[in-house]
């Protein structure tokens, strides 16, 4: 039965044993102490998610998450002295090296000022690890991300560093902002980076996020990226998770939305063996335009889990979903988005998709679209197809010439190229386009 | 549409919030003591005369009951059940086990003519009935009596209540009963097993088309009662049943639970189509009373290219939890789900299905379409899952909920799990409310702003009621209009 405590896992247990210590040396004035300890309080009644809590239901982290692992240290000094020099360690595996952007990079989980360069009108970075400290601009800290989750609650427990980012009121970023998630070391390790971006009144900017790490390394990252909204502003925000090949990746986009702002978010997954992807969004505003998709390419044993909680909290929202999952081997992927319409939020407007393409016959896909709806005045829908290619379709194609693998990648692409569609910059798009190529002329040749 | 009309009529002819099978049968009755522990099973049991191994089969299923918790992942809220405070067995007092219709207590028969059902074989010949339908009648715990059992064995058909089936043929129940619905399977269905009353079993033999419609009308009447009847129906190879049920109750201030288990078994090119009209008192507009409808129908299709259809159309109970499911194990079997659940008022509504791909080339449909109004809640849950070797599975489902009112929910949930490359599934749901544009069309054509929503809601559920045999049909589209009455405006 769903309320009975199971008992503790040896992960959480080392968790829970390294609580004490971590808040000690964890940066944080009063008031994020006391954060970090109601967080962990939460984690420690809840423990890690296991198949019977119901949103976690297909990726059971008491399962997956076998030990807990020691925090990543930050990078020191020289090392990181040594990084900038050597240019082939930093731009090997950049999916985004020819992108014209100001860059952030936070490696381990800690904020690297020398590697960063921002240089743009009305746009302040700073180190979260000093904000925790101080307390300065970190108000809004907790409050976009808030469901009551496990993943959410460690990373609120343990945040090590990350940046704070400001977007001034009317601002027109002239770049993308581009964040740089790298993990170094041949040694595994846990590492929680949090983000936290407020993006002013009528300000409109492109935020990109990429990740990535050794291949063969079963590291743990759970990251959190809170964005708050403001009214009229105009945001896109691409996501490329191309964690190591043995990396377990959690992440959670939390945002709040003011009133007639644009907010358009996609999530990429290519590598890691396990990654989960949850996005909380919430209508604080009328006239809110959301649009979240995903894509993920899946082989082996991975699995990824995308995860959407969209709470359409005022009327007159509109929201629009797109999930698109190729599955080859044995790799399983995952769907659970939920739409909810508060009673007060008339004239709502919600589609969601999720489609998936199993190319083996050990390939799992698991979806769950949900409608919760309390207003009468609405049209939502959800739509979930799941199948192999079709095969009419493909014979068309070769009855042309083309070779198998090849008529295949093509219906591939062009059933991911739906996905990246909605990115509305040319240059970030082409990227992860040459990245879905890669990818399927690898599994050509195989 | 003379339907279309005959709802309108029927709807401006009754006044909100009546339920019109509210009534009351004043009878001698021989209960249990309320109160739930192994003395009352045995008790079940005894008044049953029962064979020992049955009894044993109950007292198993009691005691794992007493270690199981009640299920809370529903959307539905209610006060605790007190298990206690539930007579388990009531009866009406009969000097003997009535051998004919004419030694039936006439209040019954009565109580069974308000609500529409004949009993009586020659005044169902002398209607105007094209078609015949056997029907068995269960009244609170026991089945007061079953027509047509002479006829149809002529065919070949066994149907007669669950209890005589354990003395007629104990063989067929104990080689069946429990192998679709395990006695585990969930809370209720193993309350179910360890104090179940009466229901239907029905035999189909190889090769037999059912002559005819055999139908189950139960009717709770006792206060303090409640209700757990099994079902059992197995259809042989080639073989093809229609089967009917309908339920109404008393209109009263406490809540009452209804607990049922069926279970369908379908062999090698065998069919079944199973149709419920449920229309259990559903409280009054505050929430009061009404049946709490704690349901688990499972069908299981064993054969090779064998089919089961569940037709729901949900008016009535508090609370509805019911899954009618299908476990698709034959190849190239089918199942087939549609459903209507209509709330209004207080009623709480969790339904849906589940379809399991275990055969290869099995294929399955749902089509359900949620109503809700008032203050209710209406949820749809349902699983769609194909096996690893369900190679070549196919579903398609379409879930649509309108939305009548501002004070109501629609939930849909559904559970998508693909395991084999090979297989399609398919998933569209939407949410809407009545198209003001449709309504204005309507008005403007001089229909009232109730007989235009009737109109555009019969409209909406059309796909399912097509399924409905013909006479159920008429009674459902009356059914559906009932319902929705006092919503509008």
């Amino acid at each position: 039965m769903s309320d009975v405590t199971p008992i503790r896992t040896p992960a959480e247990n080392a968790l829970i044993a390294a609580f004490p210590a971590a808040r000690k040396s964890l940066p944080g004035n009063a008031h994020v102490i006391a954060l970090r300890e109601a967080a962990f309080n939460r984690f420690e009644a809840k423990g890690l998610p296991h198949r019977r809590v119901e949103e976690w239901k297909y990726t059971d982290l008491r399962t997956a998450l076998r030990d807990a692992l020691p925090l990543a240290d930050a990078l020191n000094v020289a090392d990181a002295a040594a990084l900038a020099q050597s240019d082939s360690c930093l731009s090997s595996g950049d999916a985004f090296a020819e992108l014209d952007a100001h860059r952030v990079v936070i490696v381990n989980g800690h904020f690297v000022p020398s590697l960063s360069s921002v240089n743009a009108q009305g746009v302040t970075v700073n180190d979260l690890a000093e904000a925790l400290s101080t307390g300065a601009g970190i108000d809004a800290l907790g409050t976009m991300a808030k469901a009551d989750d496990s993943a959410l609650a460690l990373n609120a427990a343990f945040m090590q560093g990350g940046v704070v980012i400001d977007i001034a009121k009317g601002a027109s970023v002239d770049k993308p902002i581009y964040l740089r998630f790298i993990v170094m070391g041949q040694e595994a390790r846990a590492i929680y980076p949090r983000v936290l971006v407020t993006v002013g009144e009528g300000a409109a900017v492109t935020l990109i996020e990429a990740h990535q790490g050794g291949d063969g390394i079963a590291y743990q990252t759970n990251a959190v990226v809170e964005i708050k909204a403001g009214a009229k502003s105009h945001i896109q925000h691409i996501r490329l998770n191309a964690h190591g090949d043995a990396a377990i990746d959690l992440s959670s986009l939390g945002t709040d939305l003011g009133e007639a702002a644009e907010f358009k978010s996609m999530n990429f997954v290519m590598r890691p063996a396990l990654a989960r992807h949850q996005v909380f969004a919430r209508f604080s505003g009328e006239h809110i335009k959301l649009d979240v998709s995903g894509a993920a390419l899946l082989k082996g044993k991975q699995h990824a889990d995308s995860t959407l909680y969209v709470d359409h909290a005022m009327p007159h929202g509109e929201s629009r979903e797109l999930f698109k999952h190729v599955i080859d081997d044995e790799a399983v992927g995952v769907f659970q988005g939920k739409i909810v319409v508060q009673p007060i939020a008339q004239k709502t407007d919600g589609r969601m998709m999720s489609q998936a393409i199993l190319l083996s016959d050990d390939a799992t896909m698991y979806n769950k679209p949900e409608l919760e709806i309390f207003a009468d005045d609405v049209a939502c829908g959800h739509g979930a197809t799941c199948g192999a290619l079709d095969d009419d379709l493909l014979f068309y194609l070769r009855a042309r010439g083309l070779p198998k693998p090849e008529a295949e990648a093509l219906m591939l692409a062009a059933f991911i190229g739906e996905a990246l569609e909605k990115i509305e910059n040319d240059s970030v798009r082409e990227a992860l386009e040459a990245q879905t190529q890669a990818w399927l002329l690898a599994r050509a040749v195989k | 549409m003379p339907a279309v009309k005959e709802t309108v009529e029927q709807v401006k002819a009754i006044d909100v919030d009546q339920y019109k099978y509210g009534f009351e049968t004043q009878l001698e009755v021989d209960k249990a003591p309320k109160g739930l522990n192994e003395d009352i099973v045995r008790l079940i049991s005894a008044k049953k005369k029962e064979p020992a191994w049955m009894l044993e089969w109950r007292l198993d299923a009691y005691r794992r009951w007493l270690t199981m918790r009640e299920p809370t992942w529903a959307r539905v809220e209610y006060p605790e059940i007190d298990f206690q405070d539930i007579h388990y067995y009531a009866a009406p007092k009969m000097n003997a086990a009535p051998k004919t219709i004419d030694d039936v207590d006439p209040a019954i028969l009565d109580t069974y003519k308000k609500l529409g059902i004949p009993l009586r074989e020659q005044e169902i010949l002398a209607g105007v009935q094209q078609s015949k339908v056997a029907v068995d009648a269960v009244f609170d715990s026991v089945s007061v009596a079953t027509t047509f059992k002479e006829e149809l064995k002529k065919a070949g058909v066994i149907f007669c209540s669950i209890s005589e089936a354990l003395h007629e043929y104990p063989e067929l129940v104990k080689k069946y009963i429990g192998t679709v619905v395990p006695v585990t399977d969930n809370y209720y269905a193993t309350l179910n097993s360890a104090v179940f009353t009466d229901g239907s079993f029905v035999y189909v033999p190889k090769g037999v088309r059912c002559p005819m419609e055999l139908s189950t009308y139960f009717r709770i009447n006792e206060k303090n009662t409640g209700q757990f009847e099994r079902t059992l129906i197995i259809v042989e190879e080639g073989a093809y049943v229609s089967y009917l049920e309908g339920c109404t109750a008393p209109q009263r201030d406490e809540n009452q639970l209804h607990a049922a288990v069926v279970e369908l078994i379908a062999l090698d090119d065998a069919e079944i189509k199973y149709s419920t009209v449920q229309n259990w008192y559903p409280g009054d507009k505050d929430g009061k009373g009404g049946i709490y409808n704690f349901v688990t129908k499972r069908g299981d299709c064993r054969g090779k290219n064998s089919k089961i259809s569940w037709t729901q159309v949900e008016t009535g109970s508090a609370i509805t939890w019911k899954y009618p499911s299908c476990i698709l194990r034959g190849e190239g079997s089918r199942g087939e789900f549609y459903s209507i659940a209509v709330s209004n008022g207080r009623q709480q509504v969790d339904s849906g299905t589940k379809m399991i791909h275990l055969g290869k080339n099995t294929t399955s449909r749902i089509i359900s379409k949620g109503i809700s109004a008032g203050h209710s809640q209406n949820t749809y849950r349902g699983l769609v899952s194909a096996h690893r070797r369900a190679t070549g599975a196919r579903n398609f489902t379409n879930c649509d909920s309108l939305l009548i009112g501002n004070n109501c929910g629609a939930h849909t949930v559904p559970y998508i799990e693909s395991k084999n490359g090979s297989s399609i599934f398919e998933h569209e749901a939407t949410t809407s409310k009545i198209s003001e544009d449709q309504l204005f069309y309507c008005m403007q054509r001089g229909l009232s702003a109730e007989e235009a929503t009737a109109l555009i809601v019969n409209g909406f559920v059309k796909d399912v009621l097509q399924q409905l045999p013909m006479e159920f049909a008429v009674e459902a589209q009356k059914l559906i209009s009932i319902s929705l009455e006092g919503s509008v405006g």
